[in-house]
């Protein structure tokens, strides 16, 4: 049997193609915001999340869900009062929530594979219903980014000219900080916690480097995330590798490619 | 000037009463008492660290102050309605990436972004006035530019037709030279005296006591308090600028017509740069 007959790589070359526009697109603002490490504060913040999930018997996607969004708002909270900067206010739910994660799967008996394969992914084993979720949830981000484009990019390049200009600045925000949340989630069972951050981040910063409009980077973001998530599955099949981490391998080589071949310096 | 905003000619573009303002438990600002008539060309000037910045987002609803009361055209600046289009503001220049990846024309329709609402797009008399504000400021021929290929005066001129481009009533610009060649200064300030000769109130914190002393028709000298404030060269003393800079500093006005010179004493230089 050839690799395309199989259901389970239909599953995942499907799940993990929209995993790839939905982190691409979302992922543009963040490194245009300069949320990248944002991004990844927010991924281990899941962490926490699934542990409890796998320990109380709650589907561990929903318990993460919660959690990655009590930590964006969290961290935007503490950061837009002034309290921390942003990097020390993520440093610290980062850390608490991994060792809450940690603590957590102590108190579970047995073996703890599910919880691994959360770190890492496990996009062969995409179910149907996960894929309806992708699309369900996915479709929701990428329409509130198609109406709120505009604004988006604005409180992306300058913050504080979109508030005297009469833009909810604020809100806008936390519903970024949303969004990313929402996306990590997505993102989970494909290429796991770890390497979550890599897809938000990678493509949309090697795309930075290779257009002049957001709507361009946009385009190469989505075009690159994609064929990595195609690529690295099947590298991944071939090879007989760990798929997120060869599907994050790829788009970082990409992302070698536009800086070497890109526009800026 | 294009008019639908009614405001009263009489009500004054800014004024002050016993404003203070605390940032994390530091007082950054105290009893500052101002009044900024339409039609005014300010500077507000003094050394780093004295206030100036936060004095402006105080006047842009970017700050609300802790105590006292502020009126931008007689209403409160975060409560503006329709007027909030009446308020043209250029940030300092390191609040944005300069290589982000956006072209000249789409950083001046962002300044319209307010005015347009959530949802809609912008139409082609937006556009109009986009350009219309380029032409303005002198780069209508940069439209297509992206904003990383521009140099330091270009980029200002482009920040400054997004303010420009809900045709503002008052004018705030904070530093606007801070990244700019003295060549492209003298230009800019030519241009923003331009505006206010339209009738534009133009209010810019700047570093620079000797030039823009001869642009500009009322001077406010701020440390943490209002040091003084009034026509240039009746605020700009010794004593004025000792007590603004805390130390000891002459100011020079060489001959009529000249720049006149700030020299402030070597080892109390880093205070006043």
């Amino acid at each position: 049997m050839n690799w395309w007959e199989y259901a389970f790589m239909q599953r995942a070359l499907l799940g993990g193609v929209m995993v790839g526009v939905i982190t691409a697109v979302i992922g543009v603002f963040v490194v245009l915001r300069g949320m990248s490490f944002m991004g990844t504060g927010i991924a281990h913040a899941s962490f926490g999340g699934v542990a409890l999930g796998l320990l109380i018997g709650v589907d561990p996607v929903l318990a993460a869900l919660a959690f990655c969004l009590a930590v964006a708002w969290g961290i935007g909270a503490v950061t837009r009062r002034g309290a921390l900067k942003e990097d020390t206010a993520i440093g610290i739910f980062f850390a608490a929530t991994m060792a809450l994660g940690a603590l957590l799967m102590g108190l579970r008996q047995g073996y703890n594979v599910d919880l691994f394969a959360y770190l890492f992914g496990s996009v062969l084993a995409i179910s149907t219903g996960d894929l309806y979720w992708i699309l369900g949830v996915g479709a929701l981000a990428l329409l509130t980014v198609y109406l709120l484009y505009k604004e988006f990019v604005f409180i992306a390049f300058d913050p504080e000219a979109a508030r005297v200009a009469g833009l909810p600045e604020p809100a806008l925000y936390y519903l970024l900080l949303t969004l990313v949340a929402v996306t990590v989630v997505v993102a989970l069972k494909v290429v796991g916690i770890v390497l979550v951050s890599a897809l938000l981040v990678t493509p949309a910063a090697a795309a930075y480097r290779l257009s002049e409009t957001v709507a361009g980077m946009m385009a190469w973001a989505v075009a690159l995330s994609v064929t990595s998530v195609v690529v690295g599955l099947l590298l991944a099949y071939g090879l007989n590798t760990a798929s997120g981490a060869t599907i994050v391998l790829t788009a970082t080589a990409f992302f070698g490619l536009a800086l070497w071949f890109g526009h800026k310096e | 000037m294009p008019d639908d905003l009614n405001i009263p000619a009489d009500v004054p573009a800014v004024e002050m009463q016993d404003v203070e303002v605390r940032l994390q438990g530091r007082v950054v600002l105290q009893d500052v008492n101002l009044r900024i008539e339409q039609g005014s060309f300010w500077a507000l000037l003094g050394p780093n660290g004295a206030g100036k910045t936060t004095l402006l987002r105080v006047i842009v609803g970017l700050i609300r102050p802790t105590r006292g009361t502020v009126r931008v055209f007689g209403r409160e600046p975060w409560n503006l309605g329709p007027w909030r289009r009446a308020i043209g503001y250029v940030p300092q220049f390191h609040n944005v990436d300069v290589r982000f990846p956006v072209r000249v024309k789409e950083v001046v329709m962002m300044g319209r972004y307010g005015v347009l609402g959530l949802f809609r797009r912008p139409g082609p008399e937006d556009w109009r006035l986009v350009y219309e504000a380029l032409e303005r400021v002198g780069v209508a021929h940069l439209a297509d530019r992206p904003l990383r290929t521009l140099s330091g005066g270009e980029r200002q001129r482009v920040f400054l037709a997004r303010a420009l481009v809900t045709q503002p009533r008052l004018l705030l610009l904070d530093e606007p030279t801070a990244a700019v060649d003295v060549a492209a200064s003298q230009s800019l300030y030519e241009l923003l005296r331009q505006l206010h000769q339209e009738g534009m109130t133009v209010v810019m914190v700047s570093h620079d006591v000797g030039v823009v002393a001869q642009f500009v028709d009322s001077v406010a000298c701020l440390n943490r308090r209002l040091v003084a404030h009034g026509r240039p060269e009746a605020v700009l003393t010794g004593d004025t600028l000792e007590e603004m800079y805390g130390c000891e500093a002459v100011f020079f006005h060489h001959m009529p017509g000249a720049t006149p010179h700030l020299v402030v004493r070597p080892d109390d230089e880093e205070r006043a740069s």
